[in-house]
């Protein structure tokens, strides 16, 4: 049998107790694009950062060539020749294409200066020899996010990287940008290199890939060959077997007959486009779709974040306007964002800060802020949602992510808007805060509220939707009733475009 | 952000244009400063070769400091304390003299005074993480008491003919000495910034710190690199103030990061990092020294030129901020 170039043997890691990976066998030919799958959390980037020397594997060895190599630094991965080809981000954009590959790698002249003709040379063959249409004196920052990769690219190749790691490189690229990587990567391949491609679009994985390995839950399940498996296996297998009994879905009542409580009509923002959506009250819509199909674009610019270029919004069949966060709050919008340390909580701030910074209109006596009141609805909130914290003076960093999400949806909760709007509301979560969140949306929804939620969890945007929407390249691409879809798979389907 | 960046497509034309513009901004603002003053104070003889001269005296020490003082904006800090080294540095070197040391033992009093300092800043703002900003805020305040001090507030006369020659009141035939100071350091600095493995490490640095330190940027020895880089460029300066002036002196730079990071900023250099320009920096340090220089002989007083200088920076960077966002 042909020596894998790479094998990861028994890989186990865990934070803090709680294992991550568990015995993770892993293999790479010379030459292959082997596919790296599974859903959120199922261990792939962990894998990959053990591979790239980020974290270090608990138990579990890594053979390159055969022979066992130890990789405690991204330094030690170069000199193994792994190399991840990171996103828009690894590059310097003010200096050039030439500069950025050798940098630190310069070749000086006699007098110790670089010779940045030296590199321009060499870059234009690299180049050349990759096909790659772009000049060595281009300045980064001018050129398409699909030459930023390829630089990184030729860069990684320039330090003799012979496994690449890239990990959804199309999610920022058009899809002329895509193809034009493909037969890049395709030209890879025929040279010998060999690429670790993980993405979750299984149209790419079968276009470009040799080989899927597929993990859940931390756990390796199956090495398919692409041209002997197909999609059905394949979304068996990262979906698994197991149906968690929380998360399943009740059919709701809900008014049907009335105007809808929420519309959007012909919206167009960046890279949404032409959105037409109509929720009626009580209604929970599920937005789907891929990393980059335009989901949290459409709720920032719904949100006033991102500019809508053209197209309307009415809530309880009022036109609004919404230029800005303010107008939206005004308008009777919430957003609860992706990311809550970053846009959801002031983390150094208490509990009950956070919760009453969007009403402190409305707890103020006089000039000050009514100090009663303002507690009372903070212990209301601590109570009704079950947040775990000693008291409402807690600082919000000390609390756990599930209870740091539930102060984030009482924050917005206390302003009572009309239309809710979730953004992966469970990410980070640990699984019991998971289906008290969940209960929560389905709580708020009972009171006649809007709410819009978009998730990449396949089983909770199943547990909680009325319907469906399902987003690809900014457009709704398809809707779909919640009884209508018989199971994650025949949703997983309609994500990936089939 | 992935939106964004996404939006950016391969010819971007318009963009580049006005990147080019404000790159060359200084030049055309400088030639209109002296065409203003060449004018409007024709009488009072602000086009004469003395006074021209007189000028680049002037501006010698802010050249200098400005010089490295773009390494350090390049990066992505700042540095605030070169004012407060300089006033330091003047009267550590006139000590050194008075004390019979001699010329060398000027120069390596004044210049190491810099060099410690700068040390500090660059281990504070790499070893503890506080931001440059804060950092040489803190040590701008405590040199300066420092330099207040150690002579109770007193100048310290030069009476070494020599080190007041070298270091600023001659003259090498009608080229003033700090002429050839900064002739040659502005050399120097553009070598160091365009053709060296560092001054391209420094530009990685500020352009995007993560990527640079993924591609074996030492990116902290680099940035203490540029605070000992300002600390030395900045005793060298207080050395130029006290050999212009016979003698060290406490109130020597007094405000002077305010004229210098205006020079960087008003050259081309940008304040969020990556792009740094050392010809840039002189025009626009050369330009704050007429503006300065006109305004005196206009007949405004410190308080006037400190508000116009003011005006001037927040102006070069809002023009800075507008072609960054693009």
């Amino acid at each position: 049998m042909e020596q894998p170039i790479l094998e990861m043997k028994n890989i186990s890691k865990a934070f803090n107790g709680i294992p991550v990976l568990k015995d993770v066998n892993f293999s790479v030919k010379k030459g292959e694009v082997h596919a790296l799958m599974g859903g959120n959390g199922a261990g792939k980037s962990t894998l990959m950062k053990i591979l790239t020397g980020v974290y270090t594997a608990d138990s579990g060895d890594i053979l390159i060539d055969g022979k066992p190599v130890s990789i405690k630094s991204y330094e030690e991965a170069q000199k193994n020749n792994i190399s991840m080809i990171f996103q828009e981000f690894s590059l310097i954009p003010t200096l050039t294409v030439a500069q950025n590959i050798y940098l630190t790698r310069e070749k000086k002249t006699s007098l110790g200066l670089l010779d940045d003709k030296d590199c321009e040379k060499k870059t234009e063959k690299l180049l050349e020899e990759l096909g790659v249409d772009i000049k060595p004196t281009d300045i980064v920052q001018n050129l398409g996010v699909g030459y930023w990769q390829m630089t990184e690219i030729a860069k990684a190749l320039s330090q003799e990287a012979k496994i690449l790691i890239m990990d959804e490189p199309t999610s920022s690229l058009t899809k002329n940008e895509t193809e034009v990587l493909f037969s890049f990567i395709n030209k890879l391949k025929a040279k010998g290199y060999s690429i670790i491609y993980i993405s979750h679009r299984m149209d790419e994985i079968f276009e470009i890939c040799d080989r899927i390995t597929i993990l859940r839950d931390g756990r390796y399940i199956t090495t398919e060959t692409c041209s002997e498996t197909n999609l059905d296996t394949v979304i068996q297998h990262i979906v698994g077997m197991e149906f968690d009994q929380a998360f399943e879905w009740k059919e709701r009542a809900y008014d049907t007959d009335v105007p809808p409580i929420f519309e959007v009509r012909n919206l167009t923002a960046g890279n949404v486009q032409d959105i037409n959506l109509k929720i009626q009250p009580g209604e929970i819509v599920g937005i789907a779709g891929l990393m980059g199909s335009g989901r949290t674009e459409l709720l920032r610019s719904l949100f006033g974040i991102d500019p809508i270029e053209n197209g309307e919004i009415y809530i309880n069949g009022q036109k609004q306007t919404i230029k800005n966060p303010r107008n939206a709050i005004d308008a009777g919008l919430a957003l609860i964002p992706e990311d809550r340390r970053m846009q959801g909580l002031v983390l150094e701030h208490s509990v009950k800060d956070n919760m009453i910074l969007p009403i402190l209109s409305k707890v103020k006596k006089g000039t000050f802020i009514d100090n009663k009141k303002s507690n009372d609805i903070s212990n209301d909130f601590v109570q009704k949602l079950n947040i775990k914290t000693d008291h409402i003076f807690k600082q919000a960093r000390l609390l756990s992510g599930g209870n740091q999400q539930k102060i984030v949806l009482a924050k917005w909760l206390a302003n009572d808007p009309t239309v809710l709007m979730l953004d992966e509301p469970t990410i980070g979560v640990d699984i019991g805060a998971k289906t008290e969140i969940v209960e929560i949306i389905r709580e708020m929804a009972e009171t006649g509220k809007a709410i819009l939620v978009v998730s990449s969890e396949l089983p909770e945007l199943l547990a909680l939707s009325d319907r469906v929407v399902v987003m690809h390249d900014g457009k709704i691409k398809k809707e779909m009733k919640r009884k209508e879809i018989k199971t994650e798979e025949e949703l997983q389907y309609a994500i990936q475009g089939f | 952000m992935q939106s964004k960046v996404s939006n950016i497509q391969k010819p971007a034309a318009p963009a580049l244009k006005g990147f080019e513009w404000r790159n060359y901004i200084v030049y055309f603002a400088f030639v209109g400063v002296l065409i203003y003053f060449s004018i409007s104070l024709s009488d009072e003889g602000f086009l004469t070769s003395g006074n021209l001269l007189n000028i680049v005296r002037q501006t010698a020490t802010i050249s200098l400091m400005a010089l490295a003082m773009t390494f350090v904006i390049s990066t992505g800090e700042i540095d605030l304390s070169v004012g407060s080294i300089a006033a330091l540095s003047s009267l550590v070197g006139a000590l050194a003299i008075q004390a019979g040391y001699g010329i060398v033992g000027g120069l390596i009093g004044g210049v190491s005074t810099g060099l410690v300092v700068g040390l500090i800043n660059g281990l504070l703002v790499t070893k503890v993480a506080i931001p440059s900003f804060l950092v040489t805020l803190g040590t701008m305040g405590a040199v300066k008491g420092f330099a207040m001090w150690i002579t109770d507030t007193a100048p310290v006369p030069i009476v070494d003919a020599n080190f007041n020659f070298i270091f600023g009141s001659g003259d090498i035939g009608p080229i003033p000495v700090l002429l050839i100071w900064t002739l040659v350091f502005t050399v120097i600095a553009h070598v160091l910034l365009r053709k060296t493995a560092f001054g391209r490490q420094v530009l990685a640095t500020g352009g995007n710190e993560n990527a640079a330190r993924f591609s074996g940027v030492k990116t902290m020895k680099i940035k203490l690199m540029v605070f000992l880089g300002t600390g030395l460029m900045a005793g060298l300066a207080g050395l130029l103030y006290a050999g212009r002036m016979n003698a060290g002196r406490f109130s020597f730079g007094e405000g002077d990061e305010l004229s210098v990071i205006a020079a960087v900023i008003l050259g081309g250099t940008s304040l969020f990092g990556g792009v740094g320009t050392i010809i840039g920096t002189i025009v626009g340090s050369l330009m704050i020294g007429t503006i300065n220089n006109g305004l005196i002989i206009m007949g405004l007083d410190v308080s006037q030129q400190m508000i116009i200088k003011g005006i001037i920076i927040i102006l070069a960077v809002a023009f800075g901020k507008k072609a960054m966002k693009r």
